[in-house]
């Protein structure tokens, strides 16, 4: 399977049972598959009412008079709430972590809005009601006089100030956050260039659509002043803090759990609206609360992704070697700031040379207000931007230096002998081998027949155009080093923590502070448990998401689990380990230097007679009868891990596609992507990451638009309208891999969850750009769905005709 | 309206709505809430249900049109396995407690999330009843009205090619 292993790989692990790096079936999968599995709103919560929210039609409006006169007659409608009414309810407005600047401009986001609605969706009243036909009843009969104010919905245009969303700041643009270590120098290699790129490209908004939309439940403890708080999110523990902070509950009386979860993609990676109004109402009405998304709400209600217009420019040498990046970016960061909207985009700001030797480099970035839903985290968040941006401008260069793309490339590569790699952005790409990803996805597809056959197609001058797009991807992940947050003005840490407890009976019990929903930790984490200490993964339970039984976490999101979490795990083990020596050496009377630890024993090396299971050791910890003086009666370690560095997992990926001239469609005939994650602890888990990841960014290249009508209104709120693929559209995938460890953590692995998102959408644009290139087509915008690739086709051909009779 | 359904074998009497959709009424009414809803469009097919062996987006139908029929969920599906023969497989539930299907998601890692599974099996299990044997291109389009986010439908469509006992691509 591994074409191009990088020797010795995993090989300094001591330990091993060997459940490290095997295809592990799932522990997860019996529940999930059986319906025994509980999401939020599968939950019996006795006594619940039911929350609906009354949403702005009106993406920009001053909010009149709420008459709830009706709604407030209707069976089982117990209450309905405006903005004003709920005010006093909130010790602060909504929690955005991350000012990116120390003079970023934003306005006050609360729960339900208070005198004005600044985007479609903007919550205006709560309906409470016995049941949730009731509430949906009670919603559409709660009568709001709007006075409609003027949407600004183009981010150029918002830009520009013409229309402001809030007042209060004057304008639309909240930050500009800059990059430029040495702008003389990328201005000299401009000036210098035998080639320079310069392009526009647009991110499209992207609606995440995790399968199951979001839905809170709230149960409070009357008398016991606790409350406990059931959401679909992926970040019970920050949330935990932000209800502290936004609904002024004592911290310690705060319980969030997220039960299963059904996808996130980084839309749930933040605190909203619903759950704080939940919180406040179940403890001001002292009964439980409870409120289930439904799909067209979710499309308006949960934040969006990307969000982006990019003026890319590259410097280059006669040969094509790149001297000089240069990325202006307008951000849209939506109506509201979220909780890290305004750094999304600063997550690509270190990367858009990606995977080339770049001496010179200028990033800028100009955060901007629309009246639109606010923008946040989807999946590889800001940095599918960067490398969307570098690798469509590599391809525009190998055509204007007229080589292949994957040359241009291979000229351009980071050297392997330069890792670890200081970045001109000032990151240190921790390790990398490029090319081998390279060779090996070219291979995959047959590259040089493919181009054959290309070149036949075009000489017979057919209509089905052949595409072949390379891209190789770089990213950070691994969120992230606490010092380089406070960098970046991030409000919290990057760490993660992990205990590792050995039951009286020999059993272990792991808690994670990372927030699993379908990546599968509670399999990988026990493999990776079970690996150092020499026992069977089954024996081992993994407990999370529930902030009373893993009181501390940082969740998960950015490709952070297992390098930062999974490594956490890792480390606490080893320190039960230490203990369980120290215990065995005294029962032995021998040096703990002496004990080795084999298929979960530790027996003296040499004399394997003389030995003690792990579970002979773990009584003793329980009995606590003859323990070595000084050592605490117990076989648990808790380490919380704060990462030296990112990691930097890299791979190239490479699509086939065959373009009708006469239709505009694309068929995607072929897909190739060898990933780079280091050594991967369950194969099978980070293909499936890598084979959803890729899905996602295919979609957003030829399918996938949050499209909005010049007044705000979502053109595509519904799944009828909103086109996620499906089964039909995709091809079988072809995935290998290289290993290359991280040098800066304890089990040399790296992230995988965002990277098939982040290497596939440039990709799949190279190929439709490299089909159409003899119709002289150098340039094709997301999402590339049909009408558009036709209207570019007759476009190039009236543009072709026109200058044929110019020239005759 | 009084209303009797057999569900997953047994007999199940409810006062509903007439608006009421059979969706929610098993979930909400009868507790099954192992059949997912995940849009309001009939568009994702994480409902999906049996009734008389048919699978259908249980969004679509109104409880009261269900009256009489049988309706099999995710959680009745095992039972059904020795039966209906459905998906053909090697009969792996018997000792597992999963239907071949289930089993076969299992093995391929054909779920992540696992919010749109139990609606992607139901929809299988139909697929295979009408095409026992088909080919990969059938399986994808087979399966069109159900969405996933997560697995990028690769490793699902392996699994129903193993349910199959089709041959799977590598």
């Amino acid at each position: 399977m591994t074409a191009t292993e990088v020797p010795g790989a995993g090989a300094d692990r001591e330990v091993g049972s060997g459940a490290f790096g095997q295809r592990l079936l799932r522990k997860e999968d019996a529940r999930l598959l059986t319906g025994e599995a509980r999401f939020v709103d599968d939950l019996d919560v006795p006594g619940a009412l039911w929350m609906g929210m009354v949403r702005s039609p009106y993406a920009h409006a001053r909010i009149g008079n709420i008459d709830a006169s009706e709604a407030k007659s209707m069976p089982g409608v117990r209450h309905v709430f405006t903005g004003h009414d709920l005010r006093p309810s909130w010790a602060d407005s909504m929690p955005c972590a991350w000012p990116v600047t120390d003079d970023m401009k934003s306005a006050p986001h609360w729960p339900v809005a208070l005198d004005r609605a600044c985007y479609v969706g903007d919550i205006v009243a709560v309906v409470v009601a016995d049941t949730r036909y009731q509430a949906a009843d009670a919603v559409d009969a709660v009568v709001v006089d709007y006075d409609p104010l003027e949407a600004v919905v183009d981010l150029e245009d918002a830009a520009s100030d013409r229309v402001v969303v809030h007042d209060e700041l004057g304008t639309n643009r909240s930050y500009t956050w800059t990059l430029s270590p040495d702008p003389e120098a990328v201005d000299r290699a401009f000036a210098e260039a035998a080639h320079t790129v310069d392009e526009r490209y647009v991110q499209q908004r992207l609606i995440p659509v995790a399968m199951e939309t979001r839905g809170v439940a709230v149960v409070p403890g009357v008398y016991g002043g606790d409350i406990t708080v059931y959401s679909a999110t992926q970040i019970p523990h920050i949330l935990k803090v932000m209800i502290a902070a936004t609904c002024g509950v004592p911290e310690q009386k705060v319980r969030v759990i997220a039960p299963s979860v059904g996808g996130g993609f980084g839309s749930k990676l933040n605190v909203y609206a619903e759950e704080l109004i939940a919180v406040a109402l179940a403890r001001q009405l002292g009964v439980p609360t409870r409120w289930t998304e439904e799909r067209s709400e979710n499309s308006v209600a949960t934040i969006q992704g990307r969000g982006q217009v990019q003026h890319m420019e590259l410097a280059a040498d006669a040969d094509g070697k790149v001297t000089a990046v240069r990325a202006n970016i307008l951000a849209d960061m939506g109506a509201y700031m979220q909780l890290v909207t305004p750094g999304i985009p600063l997550l690509g700001a270190f990367l858009y040379h990606g995977v080339y030797d770049v001496p010179a480099y200028h990033f800028e970035c100009t955060g901007v207000f629309t009246t639109l839903t606010p923008t946040d985290a989807y999946r590889g968040a800001g940095r599918p931007e960067a490398t969307y941006a570098i690798e469509r401008a590599m391809d525009t260069l190998a055509r204007k230096v007229g080589i292949d793309p994957a040359e241009i490339r291979r000229r351009n590569y980071i050297p392997t002998e330069a890792f670890p790699y200081d970045s001109i952005a000032g990151l240190t790409y921790d390790s990398g081998d490029y090319a081998p990803t390279l060779a090996r996805a070219l291979e995959l597809v047959g590259y040089d027949d493919l181009r054959a056959e290309q070149q036949r197609r075009r000489d017979a001058g057919g209509t089905r155009h052949l595409g072949i797009g390379v891209a190789t991807y770089v990213e950070m992940c691994g969120l992230a080093p606490s010092r380089v947050l406070a960098s970046l003005n991030y409000s919290a840490g990057g760490w993660e923590a992990a205990t590792v407890r050995v039951l009286p009976t020999g059993k272990i019990q792991v808690v994670s502070g990372a927030t699993p929903h379908g990546q599968g930790h509670e399999t990988s984490w026990s493999q990776i448990v079970a690996d150092r200490l020499g026992i069977d993964p089954d024996d081992i339970e993994v407990l999370h998401s529930d902030t009373a039984i893993s009181p501390h976490g940082m969740d998960t999101y950015g490709s952070r689990s297992l390098p930062v979490g999974g490594v956490a795990v890792a480390m606490a083990t080893d320190q039960v380990v230490t203990k369980a020596r120290a215990i065995a050496a005294h029962q032995l009377e021998c040096a703990a230097d002496d004990l080795e630890l084999v298929d979960g024993e530790l027996r003296v090396r040499g004399t394997p007679s003389r030995s003690m299971t792990l579970q002979a050791v773990a009584f003793e910890a329980f009995s606590a009868h003859d323990l070595p003086d000084g050592l605490e009666p117990n076989l648990t370690a808790q380490v919380t891990y704060d990462p030296p560095n990112f990691v930097f997992p890299f791979g190239t990926h490479v699509a086939v596609v065959e373009v009708d001239e006469e239709t505009g469609h694309i068929e995607l005939l072929d897909y190739a992507a060898v990933d780079d994650c280091g050594p991967q602890v369950n194969p099978m888990i980070v293909e499936g990451q890598l084979h959803g990841g890729i899905v996602q960014g295919i979609a957003q290249a030829l399918w996938e638009e949050a499209s909005y009508d010049d007044e705000g209104n979502l053109r595509n709120a519904t799944l009828v309208d909103y086109y996620v693929p499906t089964a039909a559209e995709m091809p079988t995938f072809k995935l290998d891999h290289t290993v290359t460890p991280s040098p800066t953590n304890l089990l040399g692995v790296k992230g995988i969850g965002e990277a098939g998102t982040i290497g596939s959408a440039p990709t799949v644009i190279n190929a439709v750009v490299d089909a159409l290139s003899p119709l002289g087509i150098t340039d094709m915008a997301m999402p590339a769905h049909p009408e558009r690739v036709w209207a570019a086709i007759r476009q190039a051909r009236s543009t072709s005709a026109a200058a044929g009779e110019g020239a005759s | 309206m009084e209303i009797t359904l057999s569900v997953n074998g047994d007999e199940r009497s409810s006062d509903v709505e007439p608006r009421r959709l059979l969706v929610h009424h098993l979930r909400d009414d009868l507790g099954l809430t192992g059949t997912n809803v995940g849009c309001d469009t009939s568009s994702c097919g994480a409902c999906t249900v049996l009734i008389d062996g048919e699978s259908v987006k249980s969004c679509t139908v109104l409880a009261v049109q269900a009256d009489g029929h049988a309706v099999t969920t995710i959680e009745g599906l095992a039972a059904t396995a020795s039966g209906n023969g459905a998906g053909g497989g090697d009969g792996a539930g018997a000792s597992t407690g999963l239907h071949p299907m289930q089993q076969a998601f299992h093995t391929e890692h054909g779920l992540q999330c696992g919010f749109c599974t139990p609606g992607m099996v139901m929809a299988a299990v139909s697929l295979l009843d009408e095409h026992p044997h088909p080919t990969e291109d059938e399986v994808r389009h087979g399966l069109e009205g159900n969405l996933c986010r997560c697995t990028g439908y690769h490793n699902i469509v392996r699994a129903v090619l193993t349910a199959a006992g089709e041959e799977v691509p590598s």
